[in-house]
């Protein structure tokens, strides 16, 4: 028979435990953690990375992912992106009450199997139970702590004529999401690009001294995430219109519905900025990953002081891009 | 076709396509002692011209003026006022095109409301209102219908499904907005001097091209009818010139791959079935007589002003000069709230929130300080 979460779940008395022993440690592996109220970690150097991200996507199963798969991977590729080696999970869910335990099962494999192919471990969680209607289904918190090694990361430090790299197609993930949630009213066979970029990214730093910034355009997509680090370091930037790499189904889906894929978001992509003399070996590197193939040069940096963002559209003309404004998408992420 | 449209925007042809237009344009300058002038009717088509950088690369040479396409654009504050009270009331869900959200009323938008807790739902798929209200029996269904004749279509669809289901709580309010009446109106006023218009592709896919013979007829002006992809859009600037520099009359089918003679006649069998033609007010204009379509009284059930009685004062009064915007008078950077106190996270009127509106145009992707 479907078994549900109720309020009990979340109280702290047998049915909580019960939880706790039979799905999140045995899908997550650390029992002896689990007996304390917080778990001990042993770091193997002074400066760490701490992030934390709270995940509301609906609907919870999308194609190329879920609520489970995003809440380690979107953690995770914080602490890539940021130029550590993430090492560290803690979770805490809120789950409605009424949500079907076989459906949480499912969220918490995929987190596991995730932190797997990753290698983090998930030491800490909490859960609570909200009364139906007070929460939509599941929402999860996933915070990382992430080493920085000696001699490995990015320097900050930008030239004119260094390479904006994307490592692949943008705008998969949100497209993917609106024709999820069934109102599109039109079918669009693409997945998310959910995914955990850690391994990817370890590996450029390790073999580059070049790299600048890593960032990943997840939420107003790559222009807005370009926007921040034009004003953030006073460069100016130019991207290529035509350099962009964009799938087909999601250029459809946009023409369609008015959307800008500039501005879409992306869950399995970075923007890695890189110096000119090094870009050709990053991308190498890049494109050994599975999630790193279709990585390309989208423009550079053309200035110093300015902080925008231009943008060369295929007729030579350019344009400044601005933050995302004023658009309206459903939760994404 | 899919192939086509990929070769619409591929640099190799449009850069001399650009080149091509303005060659035409400095001829006709010279001939003339003016660069040429053209207005593209159509909201997508403001877009499109911002967003490929065409307005851009032309800014020299050829005068394109935005028109009064952009169905939220024209939409009288009095009829947006109407739209957000009828939100208000109890029971009832709205259903919406995402632009009208932030639309600004007199007092809040359609944001604000759904904030404070009322069921407004914005709809990619508008057949999906109906569902709604099958969904929910206890609850009034409204979509607000704003549009031209591209959207009017779908909004007799909606009818069409919700009679043959007989769902009794389903309506719309009818705000839609025609072509023809307020190009008629802009040439009677003769406020803006044109050499012809860049006529809508999808508006002509459901009217065709002889609808616009009134314009050779009657007004003596050319139009080009034109889609939407950068080099569609260069090839109609061009045949737009070229017919203005020899100083011809006339209506020129620049997207015959998908535009015919007389129109969608299946759609016009819709229109003859659900709908009549009404006055509608226009933002900056008032009323213009037969400028809209209505349902017709045998479909009052789903006719939401028939059904909802919603009162609104006067219209809060502000500088927004979007009336004169889309009347082409002015060009958005004129108005002193552009980009200071009307953005498009903070919007004092339509034009700068609706995706088709010119000084959102104008704001995402002509603002220059480089």
């Amino acid at each position: 028979m479907e078994q549900y979460i109720n309020l009990a779940h979340g109280d702290g008395g047998e049915l909580s435990h019960r939880l706790i022993r039979d799905l999140f440690v045995e899908a997550f592996g650390d029992g002896k953690a689990a007996m304390f109220d917080a778990a001990e970690i042993t770091l193997t150097s002074q400066q760490i990375a701490v992030s934390t991200d709270s995940f509301v996507i609906k609907p919870i199963f999308f194609p190329g992912g879920s609520i489970g798969k995003l809440a380690v991977a979107g953690t995770v590729n914080d602490l890539a992106v940021s130029g550590a080696k993430p090492a560290f999970l803690t979770c805490g869910f809120v789950i409605e009450e009424g949500f079907s335990i076989s459906d949480l099962k499912i969220i918490v494999s995929d987190m596991a199997n995730e932190a797997r192919k990753t290698g983090v471990s998930i030491v800490a969680g909490d859960t609570k139970v909200v009364e139906r209607g007070s929460a939509d289904g599941v929402y999860i918190n996933t915070t990382g702590i992430g080493i920085y090694e000696s001699g490995i990361g990015c320097s900050l430090l930008f030239e004119e004529g260094d390479a904006i790299i994307v490592t692949g197609s943008i705008g998969d993930h949100g497209v993917a999401v609106l024709a999820a949630r069934g109102e599109l009213g039109i079918t669009v066979p693409i997945e998310s690009d959910c995914a955990s970029l850690n391994r990817m990214l370890g590996e450029v730093l390790h073999h580059s001294g070049g790299v600048r910034i890593m960032r990943d355009p997840t939420r107003g997509g790559l222009a807005t995430t370009l926007v921040e680090i034009a004003e953030d370091f006073h460069i100016t930037m130019k991207i290529n219109e035509i350099d962009l790499p964009v799938k087909e189904e999601v250029h459809g889906v946009c023409d369609l519905l008015g959307f800008d894929p500039l501005y879409l978001a992306n869950e399995g992509k970075a923007i890695i900025i890189v110096s000119n003399e090094e870009k050709e070996k990053v991308l190498d590197i890049i494109r050994e990953f599975p999630e790193g193939q279709d990585a390309v040069i989208i423009g550079s940096i053309t200035g110093k002081q300015k902080g925008q963002l231009l943008l060369e559209t295929p007729l030579g003309s350019k344009r400044l891009l601005n933050r995302l404004s004023g658009t309206m998408f459903p939760r994404i992420c | 076709m899919l192939e086509i449209l990929k070769q619409s925007n591929n640099p190799e042809i449009c850069k001399p396509l650009v080149e091509a237009v303005i060659e035409k344009a400095k001829e006709f300058q010279q001939k003339f002692g003016r660069k040429p002038a053209f207005m593209e009717v159509c909201g997508s088509h403001t877009m499109a011209l911002a967003r490929t950088g065409v307005k851009q690369c032309l800014k020299e040479d050829v005068n394109l003026i935005s028109g009064p396409g952009c169905p939220v654009c024209v939409t009288d504050q009095r009829s947006i006022d109407a739209m957000i009270a009828l939100a208000e009331g109890e029971d009832r869900i709205i259903c919406t095109f995402g632009d009208m959200m932030r639309v600004p009323g007199s007092n809040k938008t359609l944001l604000d409301s759904k904030i404070a807790g009322k069921d407004i739902r914005v709809l990619y798929s508008p057949v999906d209102a109906v569902k709604i209200a099958e969904e929910n029996p206890d609850k009034e269904v409204v979509f607000l219908g704003v549009g031209f004749e591209t959207t009017i279509p779908i909004l007799t669809l909606m009818i069409g499904e919700a009679e043959k289901r007989e769902i009794p709580n389903f309506s719309i309010w009818m705000t839609t907005k025609l072509v023809e009446p307020v190009l008629r109106f802009l040439l009677d006023a003769g406020e803006v001097n044109l050499d012809g218009f860049l006529l809508p592709g999808h508006v002509s896919i459901v009217l065709g091209e002889d609808s616009y013979q009134y314009l050779v007829d009657e007004y003596r002006i050319s139009g080009v009818i034109t889609g939407f992809e950068t080099a569609e859009i260069l090839s109609g600037i061009y045949k737009g010139i070229e017919l203005a520099l020899h100083e011809k009359i006339a209506i020129v089918n620049n997207h015959p791959a998908v535009v015919s003679k007389t129109g969608n006649q299946v759609i016009h069998q819709w229109f003859d079935k659900y709908l009549t033609e009404c006055d509608e007010a226009w933002r900056g204009i008032g009323i213009i007589a037969n400028s809209g379509l209505d349902l017709k009284p045998e479909y009052d059930q789903f006719n939401a002003k028939k059904r909802f009685t919603v009162h609104v004062g006067e219209p809060r009064k502000t500088k927004c000069r979007c009336g004169e915007v889309i009347r082409g008078l002015i060009s958005p950077t004129e108005c002193l709230l552009f980009g200071r106190a009307c953005q498009p996270m903070n919007p004092i009127g339509p034009c700068m929130v609706s995706a088709e509106g010119s000084c959102a145009a104008h704001y995402q992707y002509m603002r220059e300080s480089f």
